[in-house]
C-alpha cells in the first residue's frame, strides 16, 4: 500500500480541563471511505475541524500525503488537496448554483488575481462546473440562487464544490443531516459512486448509510477512538454496543 | 419537497437588479447634456455643483467596491480623497503641474497608504475593522494638518489647475466638467469589469461566506487587501479631481464626517450595484443642497432622517442591500 | 527639562483618565451588546454643555456637576429606550449609520441652542490653586482633581465589574450574551443599565474637562476616535484593557507632542526636527496601535472566548 493520504498522530485538544480529542490516531489510505461515528458530543465535528484547520489541536500531528500540515491555515490545506463539507450547509447564497461551483473550479484553475475579463464567460470554468453538477444531479438547478435551493440540494452542491477542487481527501461532516428520505438515498448513491476515487472521511449519524458505505469505521467516544475496523467487526464489538446502549439503530 | 418539483426553468444567470446599468446611462447622458443648460439656469454654479457631485460619486464608487462587494465597512475613505488632493497640491507647489505626473503620483500615494494601513486593518474583522480604518484616517487628517510647510490647518492654495501637456485647458469650467465626467465613466466601467472578473467573484464570495471560501483554498486577506488598495487608489483619483476643482486643499477634505457621508451615499443608493453609489451620491448632495436652502441647520433634519431610514429598513441595511447571508 | 517632563507626564495622565472614562462605557457596550456606538462622544460633549448650563442657573459648581450627571444619565436612558434598543439585533453597518445620524443631529442641536462659539466653566474656588512640585514649578489643583477622580472611578468600576453580581453578569455578557440571556437574566434591563451608566461616565468626563478645555460643538468627536484607539489597544470588552490602554495613549500622545523635537534633534538638525516633529508626533499613537495589533490582534487584554 502506498503512503496514507491522511494520518493523525496522537491528536489531542483540550479546552481547559475538558478534553475533547484525546490521543486520536487515524490513518486513511487512498480510496478508503473511513466513517467516524460516535454518540452526540463525542467530538466528531471538533476532530473534523482540526483536520481541516478550522480548529487547532493542543498536541499531536496531522499529515496530508506525508507532509505535516498541523499548523497550516484552512486555505493552505485546501490548496494541498483537502476538501470539506460542513455540518451546517455552507454555500455562497447570492451566487447561482453554477457560480458556486465555478468559483470552486477557479480555485484550482489559474490565478484568481485577474481583474478584467468576465469570469462568467470563461468556458473552462463553466464547463467543468456543469460537469460536476451533472455528476451530483443538480444540472437542472444550475441557474437558481444557491440560497434558495432545498436543503438536500445544498448538500449535493457542497459535494460538487468539493469534487472540482480535485481533492486528495474529502471530509464530509454529516452530509445527510436534515435531509429527507429521498434526498438521503440520493446522497448515499452519490457517495457510492465517489467511493474508491478519493480518500473520504465521513461523519454520519445515519447508521444504515454508514454500514452500507464504509470500508472502515472508527468509533469515537469522549474524544477517544474506542474501536476501529471493518463495519462487520464494529457491529459486533461489545464496547461499541455498550457506548451505544439504547440506541435503536444498533439494536 | 423534491428537487425536481421546485426546479426553476433554465434561465440566464440571475444578475441582481438587471436593469441597473440603465440608471447609469441616464445619469451619464443627463450629465453630458447639463452644460447646455448653463446659459439658462445657474450659470457656472451648475457646472461646479455637477463636478462636485461626480467627484464624490467616484469616491463613493470605490467605497462601494469595499462595502457593497467586499463587505468591508471602511470608515476612513475620506483619507484617500485627502491624500490624493494633497499629493496634487504639494506637487503643484513644487512646480509639477502636469496631470500625467499628478494622477499617477496621487493614485500611488493613495494605494501606498491603503497598503500600509490596510495590512493592519484587514487582519481584523467587524467592529475592529471599522474602528481601525477610522483611526488611520484620523491619523492622516492630523498629519496633513501638522504640515506647516503646506499650510497646516489652513490648507494650501494651488497655483493653478493641472496642465494637460502644457495647456491650461482645464481652466475652463466646461472642459473641466467634461474631464471629470470622462473620468467618472471610465471608473464606472472599469469597476464594472472588475466586479464581474475572477477577482470580483472571489471578493464577493468572501463577503457571503468566508469560511466556505477558505475551505476552497482562497486566502481572504490577500484578496481583501488588494481590493482595499484599488479602492484607495481610486479614492485618491477623486482627491486629485477635487483639488483641481477647488484649486485648494485642506485637512477638511478628510474629516471623519466626510467618511461617514461617503458611507451614507453608498448605502442609500443600495450598495453592491455601483450605479447605486451614483444614485446615492446624487441623492445625498440633493438632500444636502435642498435642506440647506430650507435651513442653515439642515443636519437637524438630516440626522433624524438617517436614523429613521435605518430603523425603518426592514430586516436592516443588509437586507436593503440584498445580502441574504450575513456573518 | 525634568520639571517640564513631570508636568507633561501629569497632563498625559489627565488625558489618559479622560479617555478611560469615555472608553469604559464604550468597551462595555461593545463587549456586552456587541453594539458600535459612535454617539458615545456626544455624551461627553453634552456633559460639558449641561455643566455649563446648570452652573449658569445655580452658580454652584458642585450642584451643577451633580445635575449634569443626572441629566446625562437620563439622556442616555432616553437614547437607549427610543433608538438604540432597536439596533442591538442589527449588524454593525446599521448601528454605525444610525448613531452617525444622532451625532449629526446633536452636534447641530448644540450649535443651535448654545451657539458655535466656545464656552467655558470657571474652576471652583476650592480647587483653583496650584501645587508646587518643585521650586518654580506649579501644577493646578484642579488637574490633580481630574486625575484623582479618574482613578477613583476606575477603581470603583473595577470593583463593581469583578466583585458584584451585576459585574459578573456584565463579564459573562461580554463573554457570551446568549448564554446570559438563557440563564433567565433580563438581558434588556442589563443592557439598559450598562448603556446608561456608560453614557454617564462619558458625561462625567465632559463635565470634568469643562473648566479646562473649551466647550464647543463637535468636541466629542476627536475624543471618541481616540477612545476607539484605546479600546482596540486594550481589547474589546475589557475594563482593565480600557484603563491601561487609555493611560498608554494619553501619556504617549502628550509626551510625543512635547518632546518629539528634542528627540529628533539627536539625529537631525533643529530645523528639520521642527519641520517633521508635529507630523510624527500626531502619528505616534496610531503607529503604536498598529504595532500592538500586529503582535496581538485581539488587543492587550483580550476577553477570552469572545466571538465577533
Amino acid at each position: 500500500m502506498s503512503e496514507p493520504v491522511l494520518e493523525l498522530i496522537g491528536l489531542r485538544k483540550a479546552y481547559g480541563a475538558l478534553v475533547v480529542t484525546d490521543g486520536v490516531d487515524l490513518c486513511v489510505p487512498h480510496g478508503e471511505l473511513h466513517a467516524l461515528i460516535g454518540p452526540n458530543g463525542a467530538g466528531k465535528t471538533t476532530l473534523m475541524n482540526q483536520i481541516s484547520g478550522n480548529a487547532s489541536p493542543s498536541a499531536g500531528e496531522i499529515r496530508l500525503l506525508g507532509e505535516t500540515v498541523t499548523h497550516l491555515s484552512v486555505a493552505a490545506r485546501a490548496r494541498r488537496g483537502m476538501a470539506r463539507s460542513f455540518q451546517i450547509s455552507s454555500v455562497l447564497p447570492e451566487f447561482t448554483v453554477l457560480e458556486n461551483v465555478a468559483l470552486s473550479v477557479q480555485a484550482r484553475s489559474g490565478s484568481s488575481y485577474r481583474f478584467w475579463s468576465a469570469a462568467s464567460r470563461e468556458a473552462r470554468l463553466n464547463d467543468r462546473a456543469m460537469g460536476a453538477l451533472a455528476e451530483v444531479g443538480l444540472q437542472d438547478r444550475a441557474y437558481a440562487p444557491a440560497g434558495q435551493i432545498s436543503h438536500g440540494e445544498k448538500r449535493a452542491l457542497e459535494i460538487a464544490m468539493a469534487l472540482v477542487l480535485e481533492p486528495k481527501i474529502l471530509l464530509l461532516d454529516e452530509p445527510m443531516a436534515g435531509t429527507g428520505h429521498e434526498e438521503s438515498e440520493r446522497i448515499t448513491a452519490l457517495l457510492r459512486r465517489l467511493k474508491g476515487r478519493y480518500a473520504i472521511v465521513l461523519v454520519e449519524h445515519d447508521m444504515q448509510a454508514v454500514f452500507a458505505l464504509a470500508d472502515r469505521v472508527s468509533v469515537l467516544v469522549y474524544g477517544k477512538v474506542i474501536a476501529s475496523g471493518p463495519p462487520t467487526s464494529i457491529r459486533e464489538n461489545a464496547e461499541v454496543r455498550a457506548a451505544y446502549l439504547g440506541d435503536e439503530e444498533f439494536a | 419537497m423534491s428537487g425536481e418539483a421546485g426546479a426553476l426553468p433554465l434561465a440566464a444567470p440571475a444578475v441582481p437588479r438587471p436593469r441597473a446599468w440603465l440608471v447609469g446611462v441616464v445619469i451619464f447622458c443627463a450629465l453630458a447634456l447639463a452644460p447646455l443648460a448653463v446659459p439658462f439656469v445657474g450659470g457656472n454654479y451648475l457646472l461646479l455643483i455637477g463636478s462636485r457631485f461626480m467627484i464624490l460619486a467616484i469616491a463613493a464608487l470605490s467605497l462601494d467596491l469595499l462595502i457593497g462587494y467586499g463587505g468591508l465597512v471602511s470608515f476612513g475613505h475620506a483619507a484617500f480623497i485627502g491624500i490624493g488632493a494633497y499629493a496634487t497640491g504639494i506637487l503643484a507647489v513644487h512646480g509639477f503641474t502636469e496631470f500625467y505626473i499628478a494622477i499617477p503620483v496621487a493614485m500611488l500615494a493613495g494605494a501606498l497608504f491603503a497598503l500600509v494601513t490596510g495590512a493592519v486593518a484587514i487582519r481584523t474583522r467587524g467592529v475592529y475593522f471599522i474602528m481601525i480604518t477610522l483611526a488611520f484616517a484620523q491619523m492622516a487628517f492630523y498629519v496633513m494638518g501638522s504640515l506647516s510647510a503646506y499650510g497646516g490647518d489652513d490648507g494650501l492654495t494651488l497655483p493653478s489647475r493641472s496642465l494637460v501637456f502644457g495647456s491650461a485647458a482645464l481652466k475652463s469650467e466646461t472642459v473641466f466638467f467634461y474631464a471629470v465626467l470622462a473620468t467618472l465613466i471610465i471608473v464606472t466601467l472599469a469597476l464594472r469589469r472588475l466586479v464581474a472578473s475572477r477577482f470580483g467573484r472571489v471578493l464577493q464570495g468572501l463577503r457571503q461566506n468566508r469560511q466556505r471560501m477558505e475551505a476552497m483554498g482562497y486566502s481572504a486577506q490577500g484578496f481583501q487587501l488588494t481590493a482595499y488598495v484599488i479602492a484607495g487608489a481610486i479614492g485618491a483619483l477623486a482627491g486629485f479631481l477635487l483639488a483641481n476643482s477647488t484649486e485648494f486643499v485642506s485637512p477638511a477634505f478628510m474629516t471623519w464626517q466626510r467618511s461617514g457621508d461617503l458611507i451614507i451615499m453608498v448605502i442609500i443608493g443600495g450598495g453592491g450595484t455601483l450605479y447605486g453609489a451614483l444614485v446615492g451620491a446624487l441623492a445625498f448632495l440633493s438632500l444636502e443642497e435642498g435642506l440647506s436652502h430650507v435651513t442653515d441647520h439642515w443636519k437637524l433634519i438630516f440626522g433624524p432622517l438617517l436614523v429613521l431610514f435605518v430603523i425603518a429598513a426592514p430586516g436592516g441595511i443588509a437586507r436593503w442591500l440584498g445580502w441574504r447571508a450575513h456573518e | 527639562m525634568s520639571g517640564l517632563f513631570i508636568v507633561q507626564l501629569l497632563n498625559g495622565l489627565q488625558l489618559g483618565v479622560l479617555l478611560f472614562l469615555i472608553a469604559a462605557g464604550l468597551t462595555l457596550v461593545f463587549g456586552v451588546m456587541n453594539f458600535i456606538n459612535l454617539a458615545h462622544g456626544v455624551q461627553y460633549m453634552l456633559g460639558a454643555y449641561l455643566a455649563v448650563m446648570f452652573y449658569g442657573y445655580t452658580g454652584h459648581f458642585l450642584v451643577a456637576v451633580l445635575l449634569a450627571l443626572v441629566a446625562t444619565l437620563l439622556f442616555g436612558l432616553l437614547l437607549e429606550t427610543v433608538i438604540f434598543r432597536r439596533l442591538y439585533a442589527r449588524d454593525h453597518l446599521d448601528q454605525l449609520l444610525a448613531t452617525f445620524g444622532i451625532i449629526l443631529f446633536l452636534n447641530e442641536a448644540v450649535k443651535t441652542v448654545w451657539g458655535a462659539a466656545p464656552l467655558s466653566l470657571p474652576i471652583p474656588e476650592l480647587l483653583s490653586g496650584s501645587v508646587p512640585l518643585a521650586p518654580g514649578l506649579n501644577y493646578p489643583v484642579y488637574r490633580f482633581a481630574i486625575i484623582g477622580s479618574g482613578f477613583v472611578v476606575g477603581a470603583a468600576l473595577y470593583a463593581v465589574v469583578n466583585h458584584t453580581r451585576i459585574g459578573m453578569l456584565i463579564r459573562a455578557g461580554a463573554h457570551n450574551a446568549p448564554m446570559v440571556s438563557a440563564l433567565g437574566v433580563d438581558i434588556g434591563r442589563l443592557f439598559m443599565l450598562v448603556f446608561a451608566f456608560g453614557a454617564m461616565l462619558a458625561g462625567f468626563a465632559g463635565i470634568m474637562v469643562a473648566p479646562v478645555f473649551s466647550v464647543e460643538p463637535g468636541m466629542g468627536d476627536s475624543v471618541l476616535i481616540l477612545a476607539f484607539v484605546v479600546i482596540v489597544i486594550g481589547g474589546i470588552g475589557s475594563i482593565r484593557g480600557a484603563f491601561f490602554g487609555a493611560l498608554l495613549v494619553g501619556v504617549i500622545d502628550t509626551l510625543g507632542r512635547s518632546f518629539m523635537v528634542d528627540l529628533l534633534r539627536i539625529g537631525v538638525s533643529t530645523g528639520q526636527a521642527r519641520a517633521v516633529a508635529p507630523a510624527l508626533s500626531s502619528m505616534l499613537i496610531y503607529v503604536i496601535m498598529a504595532v500592538i495589533l500586529a503582535m496581538r490582534p485581539e488587543g492587550l487584554f483580550p476577553v477570552k472566548g469572545r466571538q465577533g
